[in-house]
């Protein structure tokens, strides 16, 4: 039994990674515009530039970049505000469902404009179909592609060579949906629905039960949005309970899937690399430093979910098929832990199971996942993560070796330092100063805020810790147990998504434009070869020590001391 | 700044057109040939319909496979697990109080063999599912009721056990109880 469950993530995982590998090499061969096979999309690509007005040969330099990437976000972050604050009297809402309050509308508009997902609405009554599809799935694609157009563009400033012009934003953008985001997503969607996910237009379907309740289901235009929910590493589920829900999620089958489309891009856009730079051993360092995390991160997981709960143990019930609170059969406990590592340590956010009622020590690794944001990370970002991890580790052993830090060819100075450390330093600094000024908020007045925490104590300080982690991390999951329906908790959240996904990205690509300007070094002996193990291991003590050693003294207030309460 | 405000806004309303309107077009076209055609697979008894296949209801009665606790209470229009944290002492008195009901109305049944789903509550409080052993601990329950053959029950709920390729095994408690159902000819 325990057997079969621990084959199935195997093989999951196993078959994302060799997936990945070909994948990358592909978007590789696209992002350079060389030859490939989805050429025949050429045509399609320069109409829709044609319709958008744009030249998608012209090299762009990073502040260009910048400009054409923020300016718009911009114009989706107004329309998805309009969509959300007026849904109620747009078309498509056979439910009769409401306009979302000016708050809340905020909180979700960037939520899906930084492709967090943080959801303070269940899909069921507080989206319309609309929104689900014009604001929602719309975002979840465009998001995504902006993601790996900047992701692109650093790759570009670690060639060789010295330039300013850094490729064309509009390019990479477009081809991300064209050739990779919707083809993918279609097969994805077309799995769903053979399973059983809806894909329909009308409104929910009252019926009388055997034992003669009266239930209305709520179905929807689903399979299309939760194929790209996945691929586009977004996570924000069509339904209240995400990939829980029987109908986002059927069968064992459509959950592999999900999961495997939710780690191939971020996978792929590591091999990407090296064959980008033509440096494949490269990608092999950067792969092997971000395996070791993850499943340092995922084997106590399974472990603990798949031992139960201990208190329930206690009660003398049979927890052969692990912790079942908060998790569907059909999944079990390996696959719902699994699951859960994946869109963590992936900045996804979906779930199929409940975080909030998992073990303690399954809550930490899944906290330690969007603390460190970089062992795999969202599509395209969390290897812009990676990259500033790298930068501080290339410093760091210049140090300790006496030479000048170099990376690539490319000299790291003052400046590059300066912003790799402010972006390192911001993530801790908005989740612990978040956690810290809502739990005095609640110690000064716990009964005026008692609708926040659904449970006490420790796991009730998690529940806040986990919110502010998982916006900061732009990732989306939650202690879902928390009333965050609030002014106070979907503003704070809404502001540290918007600094926590574009700073991060501001700043690589920042980085990468520097560096993309200095003369290049030929490699010689005395180079600091950043292609080997050992560098593997320097960048991964520099994630420890910076991503979660920072949040050890919060750790040991929430999951660590509920797990020695329990244990 | 101008007119990369203006490619903007006309890049936009290209990709709204292509993934919002194109890609759930297809989409929608496909499902047409799908089981239930896209608006979920549906079970009808005597020409009407009784529940959705994939989506769990309330079973409670002595008489039927009771289906798992539910912290949406099977509303299927608004999905939601308990969200109890693992050490909550509210929430593990509920459980032990669960288990405690669940052997009274199972005389003879040892709590060793009540499996943990039957007292938790799932993560969408929509399970369709029971574990085959949750199934199998209730028979002698449901046999009663039904004054039925213990060993016909049993053998009915093997027949519904859908085998887990690699997931764990597992009963559809809806399709288990109307076989259950038109066993007894109702």
């Amino acid at each position: 039994m325990m057997n079969k469950e621990l084959l199935g993530i195997l093989l999951i995982f196993g078959s994302t990674m060799l997936l990945a590998l070909p994948l990358g090499r592909y978007l590789a061969t696209i992002y350079r515009g060389e030859k490939s096979w989805t050429d025949f999309l050429a045509p399609l690509e320069r109409l829709l530039f044609r319709a958008g007005g744009i030249d998608a040969k012209r090299g762009m330099t990073w502040q260009q970049h910048l400009g054409a990437l923020l300016t718009i976000n911009l114009a989706w972050f107004v329309w998805a505000m309009l969509v959300f604050c007026f849904q109620g009297s747009l078309p498509l809402n056979p439910d009769h469902n409401p306009n979302m309050t000016p708050d809340q509308a905020f909180n979700t508009a960037i939520s899906f404009l930084v492709s967090c997902n943080l959801q303070h609405y269940s899909g069921e009554s507080g989206a319309t179909y609309f929104s689900q599809l014009f604001a929602i799935t719309f975002l979840q694609f465009v998001t995504a592609a902006t993601g790996m157009a900047a992701c692109v563009v650093v790759f570009n400033a670690l060639k060789e060579g010295t330039t300013e012009k850094l490729g064309n934003f509009y390019d990479y953008f477009v081809k991300s949906i064209t050739r990779v985001l919707l083809p993918i997503a279609t097969v994805v969607a077309l799995v769903l629905v053979f399973q059983g996910t809806p894909m329909n237009w009308t409104g929910k379907a009252p019926i009388v039960t055997v034992q003669g309740d009266s239930v209305n289901v709520s179905r929807g235009p689903a399979a299309a949005m939760i194929a790209i929910k996945e691929l586009g590493t977004n996570g924000g589920g069509f339904f209240g309970a995400n990939s829980a829900h029987p109908l986002e999620n059927p069968t064992y089958l459509t959950n592999a899937v999900e999961n495997f489309a939710l780690v191939l891009i971020p996978l792929a856009m590591v091999f990407a690399f090296g064959y980008y730079l033509k440096r494949p051993r490269l990608s092999y360092m950067v792969m092997g430093v971000m395996t070791v995390g993850f499943l340092l991160l995922l084997a106590p997981t399974v472990y603990y979910e798949m031992h139960g709960n201990p208190a329930i143990t206690h009660m003398g019930a049979d927890q052969s098929l692990g912790a079942m609170e908060g998790k569907e059969v059909r999944f079990g406990a390996a696959a719902s832990a699994y699951w859960g590592i994946t869109n963590t340590v992936i900045s996804c956010g979906s779930v199929n199971s409940m975080h909030d009622s998992h073990m303690p020590v399954s809550g930490m690794a899944e906290l330690l996942g969007m603390m460190t944001n970089a062992f795999y990370g969202g599509v395209g970002v969390g290897f812009l993560n990676f990259f500033v991890f790298v930068i501080i580790a290339v410093f760091i052993s210049g140090l300790m070796v006496g030479r000048t830090p170099e990376l690539l060819g490319k000299k790291i100075e003052a400046r590059e330092m300066k912003i790799a450390i402010i972006v390192a330093l911001l993530h801790p600094l908005l989740i612990l100063a978040g956690t810290a000024m809502s739990a005095h908020l609640y110690a000064g007045n716990p009964t005026e805020y008692a609708g926040w925490l659904a449970n006490p104590g420790y796991h009730g300080f998690s529940e806040m810790f986990y919110e502010f982690t998982s916006s900061a991390a732009n990732n989306g999951s939650g202690f879902e147990g928390l009333g965050d329906n609030t002014p106070w908790w979907n503003i704070s959240t809404g502001v540290v998504m918007i600094l926590a996904r574009y700073l991060p990205i501001i700043g690589p690509v920042a980085i990468a434009g520097l560096l993309a300007r200095k003369k290049y070094i030929p490699e010689s002996a005395g180079t600091l070869r950043v292609d080997t193990a050992t560098f593997g291991v320097m960048v991964f003590f520099v994630i420890w020590i910076i991503a979660a050693l920072a949040f050890f003294p919060a750790l040991a207030l929430g999951p660590l001391a509920e797990h020695f309460t329990l244990y | 700044m101008k007119t990369q405000l203006l490619s903007a806004l006309r890049l936009t309303l290209v990709m709204l057109v292509l993934c919002c309107g194109l890609y759930p077009a297809l989409i929608t076209v496909a499902a047409q040939l799908a089981p239930g055609h896209g608006e979920g697979v549906q079970i009808s008894r005597h020409g009407r319909v009784v529940g959705f296949a994939n989506v769990g209801q309330k079973f409670d009665r002595p008489e039927y496979f009771n289906s798992r606790p539910s912290a949406a209470d099977y509303h299927a229009d608004a999905s939601s697990g308990s969200n109890k944290g693992p050490s909550n002492p509210e929430y593990l008195a509920v459980v032990k109080a669960r288990l405690d009901t669940f052997l009274l109305q199972n005389p003879g049944v040892k709590a060793a063999d009540v499996p943990a789903e039957l007292i938790t509550a799932s993560g969408s409080g929509l399970d369709p599912h029971l574990s085959p052993a949750g199934a199998l601990v209730q028979v002698a329950r449901v046999a009663r009721a039904r004054r039925l053959p213990e060993a016909r029950v049993r053998a009915l709920v093997q027949q519904q056990i859908e085998p887990g390729t690699l997931g764990p095994d597992h009963v559809n408690v809806l399709k288990l109880n109307l076989a259950l159902d038109a066993l007894a000819g109702l």
